[in-house]
């Protein structure tokens, strides 16, 4: 194509300045000013100062780290052995499936579930092991975003094995590998941007959940999300707020640059 | 004796676990009782609840509504844009401005909502009528969406051979012609499959709209978060019941589409999933 109307494209070029770059400015601009509308640095100075905000971090992490880790756990047999399954293409279907329910409804399944005289405490009161308190616990937040994140971490390991070149499994079998070697020194390698992508699209949410801290965790979960919803919306000090999530900005480029696919492969 | 196929067994598992909830939701919808807990007997009580209820009728017509327009709005920016993205000479342009696209798709949700509530709010106190509403709901929510429209699009333009566009312009057509007889048509199946995104982008959003909704709309997302957080009521299993088969409608709806899309050319397919992925 050699022209198109200008006038069809602006809009995207207003785009992108109005809500991607204005956005990021507005939250590092907003990290500067305190309650008072002033300019200053106290904000940074009491995020890195005092060791609530520090620990907050640390346990935000930890959390994203615990799910993240469960989710690859789980979900990398699972897209194994979609991929060996005959109408591969239609199981994958049935994995998406569950994204597409709100997630809030996911969330509130839970909650019956784990209630205090839900179907898991029925289910271990049957065993003798009395009613448990379950939900509003760090578990029951571990568990409900785990199930929530398993189809994004299936979706990319899925589409990594379907890449691998089927010679070269055939290769390696030639060359007298058995089934295992197979799997741990062909396979599991040439997957490995699957995961790392599946991990770029688990771990950073997972630092921000803050509907299902609030609904699952009850208070005692508190995640950077948590936090930067709080200021924003509970306490109204926007300048606080922000100063985390610059925070979060600047963790976010960090996992993607680790977990970044080498350029120039697309 | 038969040998356990572990395989299975595992698949059997997790697909019990990825769906346990949603049925139980279901399930308990067509429960006689109040709670999520003991079911008491077969009813239709929770639906007629649920028919009955006018405001949560009125907020599920505005959700499709706001689905509908955002989705439709992202739709016809993302692809000009992908256009125009496409048409940069230099790899390095395309680069940057394909990076400057994907920030809001990696961006964590909170980070979205929260910096475009500072934004609207700076607007608002200019333009009235962008203060916290339906105004700023509908622009976040095209916001978000455009570019997942725009990577949805930019792979069926790569496909696209140019000599296809030589040739209509060797024939005579000008740069509107080609355009509207020759891309666009071609463009279609990336279009739509960018239109069901945005769509269910739009539905599924709770953080963004959560953040710039005011007092004056909800979207159901956010109804249903302070419904949840006062406890269970059977009116929203009865609604995640519709919502389920709604969504089951919209995934095979978008696998015919899809498979349309990859069935010649199925590495293309792999490369519109992948940037699916938020």
């Amino acid at each position: 194509m050699k022209k198109i109307n200008p006038l069809l494209t602006i809009p995207y070029y207003l785009w992108i300045g109005l809500f991607v770059i204005a956005p990021v400015l507005l939250i590092v601009y907003y990290s500067f000013i305190d309650i008072h509308g002033n300019f200053t640095l106290s904000n940074y100075g009491n995020y890195f100062g005092s060791g609530k905000y520090l620990m907050m971090t640390f346990n935000s992490f930890l959390y994203a780290f615990i799910i993240t880790f469960f989710t690859v756990l789980v979900s990398y047999p699972m897209a194994y052995f979609l991929t060996k399954l005959k109408h591969k293409e239609l199981w994958l279907l049935l994995v998406i499936l569950p994204t597409w329910v709100n997630l809030l409804l996911k969330a509130y399944a839970f909650i019956g579930i784990f209630g205090i005289d839900g179907s898991v405490n029925h289910f271990l009161s049957f065993f003798g092991i009395g009613p448990k308190q379950i939900l509003f616990t760090d578990f029951s937040f571990i568990v409900v975003a785990t199930y929530i994140q398993i189809p994004f971490m299936i979706m990319p390991i899925f589409n990594a094995l379907e890449e691998i070149n089927p010679s070269v499994l055939r290769a390696s079998r030639d060359l007298g590998a058995n089934e295992w070697q197979t799997f741990f020194k062909v396979v599991m390698p040439l997957s490995m941007n699957g995961v790392k992508s599946g991990i770029q699209a688990v771990f950073i949410p997972s630092l921000s959940l803050f509907m299902l801290t609030r609904l699952i965790g009850g208070n005692r979960v508190i995640t950077l999300g948590t936090a930067i919803e709080e200021h924003f919306l509970v306490t109204q000090n926007w300048g606080m707020g922000s100063t985390i999530g610059v925070v979060l900005i600047v963790i976010m480029f960090i996992v993607m640059v680790i977990t970044g696919e080498k350029r120039g492969h697309k | 004796m038969k040998k356990i196929n572990w395989k299975n067994v595992y698949l059997w598992v997790m697909f019990i676990f990825l769906y346990a909830p949603i049925f139980y939701l279901i399930f308990y919808a067509f429960n006689s009782g109040e709670t999520m807990n003991r079911f008491e007997g077969f009813s239709w009580v929770h639906f007629q609840e649920l028919f009955a209820d006018t405001r949560l009728l009125i907020i599920l017509l505005e959700t499709f509504i706001l689905a509908f327009l955002s989705a439709l709005i992202a739709t016809m920016i993302g692809t000009f844009g992908a256009i125009s993205i496409y048409r940069y000479q230099k790899r390095r342009t395309r680069l940057a401005l394909l990076s400057l696209n994907n920030i809001l798709i990696v961006s964590p949700d909170v980070i979205i909502g929260a910096s475009f509530l500072i934004l609207f709010t700076l607007l608002g106190s200019w333009i009235h009528s962008l203060s916290l509403g339906f105004a700023s709901v509908l622009l976040s929510h095209i916001a978000f969406s455009i570019p997942i429209v725009v990577l949805m699009v930019l792979p069926k333009l790569q496909e696209m051979q140019d000599s296809l566009t030589m040739a209509a312009y060797d024939l005579g057509a000008n740069h509107w012609q080609v355009l509207t007889n020759v891309v666009l048509p071609y463009l279609t199946p990336g279009i739509i499959a960018g239109y069901f995104m945005a769509f269910t982008y739009s539905l599924d959003d709770f953080a963004v709209t959560f953040f710039v909704t005011g007092n004056g709309f909800t979207t159901l997302s956010v109804e249903i978060y302070s419904r949840a957080r006062r406890g269970v009521s059977l009116e929203i299993n009865a609604l995640s019941a519709l919502v389920f088969l709604f969504s089951l409608v919209l995934v095979i709806g978008y696998y015919f589409i899809s498979r349309d899309n990859s069935a010649n050319h199925r590495r293309q397919g792999k490369q519109v999933r992948k940037g699916v992925l938020r």
